[in-house]
């Protein structure tokens, strides 16, 4: 769980900051008169076409989602076989915040939220690329050209934050992944038995800001397309 | 004060139970809560019916043998303090309280509020030991040891194994007793020599016995009544790490 964990809150930190490049694109293109900025699109292209992004780290980084889902699954149905009969008054122990308690609703929510994502960026690349040869931008036509053409990245982000309804979904479930991370980040390193004296505080610091900035960060990033881009 | 009690009856682990009201109208706010216990226990049998069974020796907070969940509290509200200790004056007059069990798998119902902890004896018996005779206390300055290294073996050693960690944990998880115990006598010279055997053990015991896994929500600590701390399970996971990668 905790190994899972740390690795997806990697991959998660490299997510947003890729996304973060469109941010400033948007930015330069609106407000500062820069005719041509592709920073997102030429790390985009990059990391979609790049052989050892695709094939080595995707496949990693699926198996990482993967295990820390079923370990999840497995992991609290075996703890809660470990109490067969419940309380019959609620349990009002001390525990230290409903993030701790509800792992499995707000890990719920984002796969949830995944689905959506993976529909809406993923399985139309996987789609394009291996599949029909032809991608489209937005609800125009798909062709080959688009497919080659190295700056359809950002285009396509910007079309799909026009819709109200998946900008609400988007940010509703960073709310959610944040407080999935406020919980996991500092128990993962209590699991893994880091967390000791002096560090403790640290971690948690840690733990806190990091559960703040990149939902936030990414919240920024569907906004800012909503609104400006 | 008058309280009314709803409190778990049940005969034995294989009969079902279930909470049956009682009401108390004779009870000081100067009385513990099982001296309590013991005013409805007189009344119950005055009137020719079966008493309430409940676990108890010491009676002064240091023998982990009293236990209860006090209205969804292991030992009941106030932080720190075992059942035994705890006063009626937490409660107002008129009050509710339910009453009922440590629960989870590895501790089946005897009768009524008594649970069947022997599951924490096996457990040290595991491996919760040194296993070389250490002799009578030796000189205090024999072997130094570190003052913070002292306080935080003593502070481990002060769990009493009651089992409220069990009893408050979502998934009934056994970790801050175990890795108090394992704290305890990896912090000392004499202990940690056997560290990485001991942890294997008794870990390996522990999910033998059925209780569930820690996800660091810290109830355990929070209501424990000697407030055992959080940083005995990072030490047992993380010494369990190590004898999982090289065993000796
Ligand atoms: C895909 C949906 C997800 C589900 C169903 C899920 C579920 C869970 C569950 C049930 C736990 C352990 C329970 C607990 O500690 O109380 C957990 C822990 C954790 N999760 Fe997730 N999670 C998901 C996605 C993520 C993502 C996207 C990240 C980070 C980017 C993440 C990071 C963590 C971390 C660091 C832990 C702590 C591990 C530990 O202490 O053992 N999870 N997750
Ligand atoms: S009876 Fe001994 S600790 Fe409560």
């Amino acid at each position: 769980m905790a190994f899972s964990g740390l690795f997806l809150i990697v991959f998660l930190t490299q997510h947003m900051l890729i996304n973060m490049l469109s941010v400033i694109d948007s930015l330069r293109l609106n407000f500062f008169g820069v005719e041509e900025s592709n920073l997102f699109n030429e790390v985009a292209y990059f990391m979609g076409n790049n052989p050892l992004v695709q094939f080595g780290l995707q496949p990693v980084l699926i198996a990482g989602f993967m295990i820390h889902m079923v370990m999840a699954f497995v992991l609290q149905a075996k703890n809660y076989a470990a109490r067969p009969d419940r309380y019959q008054y609620a349990n009002k122990a001390r525990a230290y915040s409903w993030a701790s308690m509800n792992m499995l609703i707000t890990g719920g929510v984002v796969i949830g939220f995944l689905g959506l994502h993976f529909y809406d960026f993923w399985i139309p690349e996987l789609k394009a690329k291996y599949v029909t040869g032809k991608a489209h931008i937005g609800d125009g036509p798909a062709t080959e050209e688009i497919l080659a053409d190295v700056n359809r990245f950002y285009p396509e982000l910007v079309h799909r934050m026009k819709y109200p309804w998946r900008v609400a979904i988007y940010c509703g479930s960073f709310v959610l992944l944040g407080l999935h991370l406020n919980h996991g980040f500092q128990s993962s390193f209590q699991t893994t038995g880091v967390s000791q004296g002096k560090y403790i505080p640290l971690i948690k610091k840690a733990g806190i800001t990091f559960s703040i900035v990149v939902p936030f960060l990414f919240t920024v990033v569907a906004l800012v397309h909503f609104f400006i881009s | 004060m008058k309280l009314t009690l709803h409190i778990w009856r049940q005969r034995d682990s294989e009969t079902k139970g279930e909470m049956v009201q009682y009401i108390v109208d004779d009870v000081s706010e100067h009385m513990s809560f099982l001296e309590m216990m013991d005013v409805l226990n007189d009344n119950l049998v005055k009137k020719g019916e079966e008493p309430i069974a409940f676990d108890h020796d010491c009676r002064e907070g240091i023998c982990g043998m009293c236990s209860m969940v006090i209205n969804g509290q292991p030992h009941g509200p106030q932080k720190g303090v075992t059942t035994c200790q705890l006063h009626m004056r937490s409660f107002n007059d008129g009050d509710s309280i339910y009453i009922e069990p440590f629960r989870a798998k590895g501790f089946p119902v005897v009768r009524d509020l008594i649970v069947d902890r022997s599951a924490f004896d096996r457990i040290i018996q595991a491996g919760g030991y040194v296993s070389v005779g250490t002799g009578s206390a030796p000189d205090g300055n024999a072997i130094p040891i570190k003052k913070e290294e002292a306080d935080e073996a003593f502070n481990a050693a002060t769990c009493i194994g009651c089992a409220a960690c069990v009893a408050s944990c979502k998934n009934a998880s056994a970790m801050l007793f175990v890795s108090a115990k394992i704290a305890q006598l990896d912090r000392l010279p004499q202990g940690k020599v056997e560290s990485k055997e001991r942890v294997s053990k008794m870990i390996a015991q522990m999910d033998e016995e059925g209780f569930g896994n820690c996800t660091n929500t810290g109830a355990c600590s929070a209501e424990c009544p000697k407030e055992i701390s959080l940083e005995n399970i990072a030490r047992m996971n993380r010494l369990h790490l190590k004898s999982t990668i090289s065993p000796t």
